[in-house]
């Protein structure tokens, strides 16, 4: 496999919960401003992988090489985000108790040490960056409402608006889209796009109609493996991906309204 | 709701509190109003509020259980006393250079480890610095391997247990059982008399009303919304890059040194320091202040602390054998009936009056939101 450009690159990465391997000596690798999904049946290490690129697991086996040498799996959590990889959890996962632009204060791009947060004023200067962003976002009206009183797809909305005002180099998204209506999904597919102009994005995700809307390469995991890789239509054809994935319930037919 | 500068929210409950404390108490005091015992009793009240306060930052902010405050609360009070202990030499009844009980147990010259507390800068420092640094290396050990919520909260305990175990032995020369009391002067001036006390009041005053504007600049810092976001979501925000065992660190390390403090403070208003004060139950209590008073307010570990321990000497007056069962009652009753703690109540009454106000104009049942499905097909 190339290495050459790559943001992220995943070497043999091999990962077991009590006995059973969730990843099976996975080569996998994220282009510099590619919008990469990542699919497959529940239970296919997708969530996995991306805990494994940002260091929630720590894999058996392998290495995760940032950027041109940077191994990650020898590093802390926060070391690896402050490297520039910002992660989106599966479940929306904001503070509840905090108003809107106190959480993205707390995920602006600043230095993170004791001593610099100390003596970090809340709401004056990073005004000027989190009033944007809250606007990219349709949520400027509420930035001083709690984060807890806001519905399922705009907390999914501001985790994702955290994830970009910590300007990182990689998006890391699982299921951005989950809970959201039909309208919802759209923009949120015009906003990875438009992140995916300067970023790279890897998004973890079930809905084909979204993949197909705005992923540039699609990687199909099965058990623990990598099944395929490709176009969103090569993807699609691939008989053992419709077999073992697109068959249970999905058509084939990506204009399905329906999906 | 617009943020109003964070000096404001320093300066005016800050100054409220001063005039308060400063002026408002002594007034009275030189009025006649309030005695001299009774200004001494809010000495130690005050002392023990800042003890508190560290309490209150430590779980009402960052939500880390410990049940081991006292033991720093201990260091700063031992360090105290034992200079106090060194003032009096030669005063006691042996007539020697070193502290009576030393004699009673064949100690002969002064340990090492007592001389740096002749000096009364050194004394100081050192009743802050022992239990920063001490809550330093206990939090690298645990913080750093991640032990938190109830494991964490049961190795204070533990702690507590073994530190009160420790000064309880006489081979530790810190005076056993007994502790260290007798103290007789500071500066050369009698503890005893009414002027020292009022001294001693006013000192304590002033560092509370200065621990507590240090707080509550803490809290209105950045490092407020880090320490919230930790208590709520430790997990999101270790993914956002913070570090988050050197904050715990941090915040445990300082209100340990406010532990010190509130001890430093509280052993020569009180003239004794007993391994009675450092162990398990007293270091429970002070869960009980900020649990009463209301967590994550600072105020309300203020008024917990005060409250209690004016109650614990109004009552234990009358029905010194009643204590404990109030004191516990008090705790099931505040956590059942006031979870927000006393500071909380206002709030409380006004979403239940705004309650039954809603009920009376429409009778409809508020929609309960469907949960998201979540996962996709």
């Amino acid at each position: 496999m190339e290495k050459q450009g790559s943001i992220v690159y995943l070497e043999d990465i091999t990962v077991s919960f009590d006995g059973f391997q969730v990843l099976r000596g996975v080569d996998f690798y994220v282009d510099r401003g590619e919008l990469r999904a990542l699919i497959g049946p529940n239970g296919a290490g997708k969530t996995t992988l991306l805990d494994v690129i940002c260091g929630k697991v720590k894999p058996a086996t392998g290495r995760v090489i940032f950027g041109d040498h940077t191994d990650l799996t020898t590093l802390e959590e926060h070391e690896i985000t402050m490297l520039g990889i910002g992660r989106k959890f599966q479940t929306p996962s904001v503070f509840k108790h905090l108003t809107l632009v106190e959480n993205l204060t707390l995920a602006l791009h600043q230095p993170r040490g004791v001593w610099s947060t100390l003596f970090g004023a809340v709401g004056t200067t990073q005004m000027d960056k989190i009033a944007p962003a809250l606007a990219t976002l349709g949520l400027l009206e509420k930035a001083h409402h709690k984060a807890g009183s806001l519905a399922h797809g705009e907390m999914q909305w501001l985790e994702i608006g955290m994830v970009i005002v910590q300007e990182p180099a990689l998006f890391l998204l699982d299921e951005p889209v989950a809970g959201m209506t039909k309208d919802e999904r759209e923009r949120t597919g015009q906003l990875l796009q438009r992140l995916a102009q300067d970023h790279a994005v890897l998004v973890v995700e079930h809905d084909m109609e979204f993949v197909r809307q705005t992923a540039h390469r699609v990687t199909v995991l099965h058990e623990g493996s990598i099944l395929c890789e490709g176009s969103v239509d090569m993807v699609q054809r691939d008989p053992r991906v419709v077999e073992v994935y697109l068959g249970r319930g999905h058509k084939v037919d990506a204009h399905d309204p329906q999906s | 709701m617009k943020h109003s500068p964070a000096w404001k929210k320093v300066l005016i409950p800050g100054s409220i509190l001063a005039v308060l404390l400063l002026i408002g108490l002594p007034l009275l005091n030189t009025l006649g109003v309030l005695s001299d015992y009774y200004l001494n009793l809010f000495g130690k009240y005050l002392a023990l509020a800042i003890l508190a306060l560290g309490m209150d930052l430590i779980w009402g902010y960052a939500g880390i259980l410990s049940l081991g405050q006292a033991i720093f609360f201990g260091c700063g009070a031992y360090a105290m006393g034992m200079y106090l202990m060194l003032q009096s030499s030669g005063q006691g009844v042996y007539g020697e250079r070193i502290p009576d009980f030393m004699v009673w147990n064949r100690v002969t010259t002064l340990p090492l480890f007592w001389k740096p507390f002749q000096y009364f800068p050194l004394a100081v420092l050192l009743a802050l610095a022992i239990p920063a640094v001490a809550a330093c290396i206990f939090g690298v050990l645990t913080f750093r391997r991640r032990v938190s919520g109830t494991y964490f909260a049961i190795l204070t305990q533990a702690m507590a247990f073994a530190t009160w175990l420790m000064c309880n032995r006489n081979e530790m020369n810190l005076g056993g059982t007994n502790g260290l009391t007798d103290f007789k002067s500071l500066f050369g001036v009698s503890l005893n008399t009414p002027s020292t006390l009022r001294v001693l009041y006013l000192v304590t005053a002033l560092c509370l009303v200065g621990s507590f504007m240090a707080c509550k600049w803490l809290v209105s810092s950045k490092m407020g919304l880090v320490l919230t976001a930790m208590r709520d979501q430790e997990q999101r925000l270790r993914f956002l890059g913070y570090p988050i065992a050197q904050y715990k660190i941090f915040i445990f390390a300082l209100a340990a040194a406010l532990a010190g403090l509130s001890g430093a403070l509280y052993a020569p208003q009180v003239g004794i320091i007993t391994p009675s004060q450092i162990g398990v139950l007293p270091s429970l209590e002070v869960v009980v202040w900020v649990a009463t008073g209301g967590r994550g307010t600072l105020i309300g570990a203020l008024l917990g602390a005060v409250g209690i321990n004016a109650a614990r000497s109004l009552l234990t007056a009358y029905y010194p054998e009643w204590w404990p069962i109030i004191l516990g009652g008090l705790f099931v009753g505040v956590v059942i009936l006031f979870p927000d703690g006393l500071v909380g109540i206002p709030n409380q009454l006004r979403q239940r009056l705004r309650r039954t106000r809603a009920s009376l104009f429409e009778r409809t049942v508020p929609d309960s939101f469907p949960s998201p499905s979540g996962r996709g097909v």
